[in-house]
């Protein structure tokens, strides 16, 4: 019986990386899967297992170790960085005049994929029909005009030196406050996070003079919206050596993992390799290729324990965009609980 | 987008002829595996509840059918409004689990290496009542546990 009990320990704890496939990779504990366990839900039995502990944040990443989770509920957090929080982008491009090789719909888009600073917060999405005012909308503009450069010298080849404002930057869009966001924005200028992207290359004589709106909206809508370069979560690594790997075995063990997963300790005057840092693996499987290894280690990862990580594109913080994600569930699980009132109330 | 959302329904139920209330299949618009396996997981863990799934009914369709069957005559509503209260919970632990950890991580200043966590407090916006909790733990062991 207590071997049996392991087993089932191990099918609802780890997922098991195996020769020929990974096996346990779907959520088993339900009530009535396991007799002797209880898997009711227990709020008390998850806050006293739930942790994180933040690994890595600064001003546009941040990696942190979120545990004792299910990976339905962590997944949807992955699913609303991406996708449902929300961040202000370009949306309307009004070209009065655009003498550059780039055509107008190319420019377009290329300046709706530009990240803004901006904070979303303090905007409210925009109305379809209405015209745009001060709480939804930002306006901005690019005027620029290329010309050739009196100063420079006669055997110049060089773009740079030959012409006036031949490349067009991100720097180059100016903010041009509606109402009273002059004031409301006074010590945060709405700017490009970015300085320096490149939009459009110009010639002498070729000019932009261009006005375009921000408006806010999500991920879903358009990939413009989303605030993440990337966000995601891998499962915690767990190797386990089954029995003692010794001499030029374990230096071939060593080199089967990524540098820092298993070190090489001196017990009597032998070789023995030890697991110390798991987390460092990439899990590329690559020891199951040498025969006389593969039976020796057991490769798997926690089931519960998500290292994530969180890339901005400079909008909001790293850190802010997590808790948005996590409002951003709680607000559709309200929707819901307060469309069940009102039918209810019927 | 959102104003139009104002207007469409939410949330339908859908019941086969003669069925109890016991079996149920909703229509959640506008929602997704983002909500649809979270709250599955969720009411899943439900014992009154032998029966939850959903499918998104079309790739262009932004709507999901969540199903839902009891025991016991208990009605459908009642483990899914329940599921609904506890993901809220255990969003509401997360976000405050989060913000603690958050708060007192040593924040990396990148041009020079004074103390984490008196940078953490210079950089960040922090309210009283967890700056009062910062001083306490400037006092303990700062930094990410294993």
């Amino acid at each position: 019986m207590a071997a049996s009990r392991k087993n089932v320990d191990e099918i609802r704890n780890r997922v098991i990386l195996g020769e020929f496939g990974v096996r346990n990779v779907h959520s088993t504990d339900f009530p009535g899967n396991y007799p002797g366990h209880d898997d009711t839900w227990n709020m008390w039995k998850f806050q006293k297992n739930f942790r994180i502990d933040m690994m890595h944040l600064d001003e546009s990443t941040m990696e942190f170790d979120m545990v004792g989770i299910d990976a339905a509920i962590a997944n949807a957090f992955r699913r609303i960085l991406l996708a449902e929080v929300p961040t202000m982008a370009i949306e309307k491009v009004f070209i009065y005049n655009n003498t550059s090789i780039v055509q107008d719909e190319v420019l377009a888009h290329r300046l709706g994929l530009i990240p803004i600073k901006a904070d979303p917060r303090l905007f409210e999405y925009r109305n379809t029909e209405a015209e745009g005012s001060e709480i939804d909308t930002i306006q901005l503009q690019l005027k620029i005009k290329c010309s050739r450069n009196p100063k420079a010298s006669k055997e110049s080849s060089d773009p740079r030196e030959l012409y006036l404002n031949h490349m067009v930057y991100s720097r180059d869009i100016t903010w041009v406050p509606i109402g009273n966001q002059a004031d409301v924005f006074a010590d945060s200028v709405i700017r490009p996070v970015h300085d320096d992207i490149l939009i459009a290359q110009l010639r002498p004589g070729h000019e932009l003079d261009i006005v375009m709106h921000c408006v806010k909206g999500i991920g879903k809508d358009h990939a413009k919206f989303s605030p993440v370069a990337t966000a995601s979560y891998r499962l915690l690594p767990e190797i386990t050596l089954l029995e003692p790997v010794e001499g030029e075995k374990a230096e071939r063990l060593k080199r089967c993992f990524s540098p820092g997963v298993i070190a090489l300790q001196d017990v009597n005057g032998t070789k023995a390799a030890k697991v110390v840092n798991s987390r460092m693996d990439t899990c590329s499987r690559e020891v199951i290729r040498h025969d006389d290894l593969k039976n020796l280690v057991k490769l798997g990862r926690v089931r519960d324990h998500f290292i994530f990580t969180v890339e901005s594109t400079g909008i909001l913080a790293p850190d802010v965009l997590f808790t948005e994600a996590v409002k951003v569930l709680m607000s559709k699980c309200q929707r819901f609980l307060s469309e069940l009132d009102a039918t209810e109330m019927e | 987008m959102a104003a139009e959302s104002e207007k469409k329904q939410v949330l339908e139920m859908i019941q086969a002829d003669g069925a109890d209330e016991g079996c149920v299949t909703f229509v959640l618009h506008d929602e997704d595996h983002t909500l649809g396996n979270s709250l599955r997981y969720m009411i899943m863990k439900n014992v009154e509840v032998d029966f939850c799934g959903y499918t998104i009914t079309h790739p262009s369709e932004s709507k999901i059918n969540f199903r839902i069957q009891t025991r016991g005559g208990v009605a459908a509503t009642e483990p899914l409004r329940r599921g609904l209260n506890e993901l809220t919970d255990v969003c509401q632990h997360v976000l405050n689990t989060f913000q603690v950890r958050r708060n007192y991580f040593p924040t990396v200043n990148h041009n020079s290496s004074t103390s984490g966590v008196v940078a953490a407090v210079m950089s960040k916006k922090v309210d009283s009542d967890s700056m009062i909790f910062l001083t306490i733990k400037l006092l303990s062991v700062h930094g990410p546990e294993l």
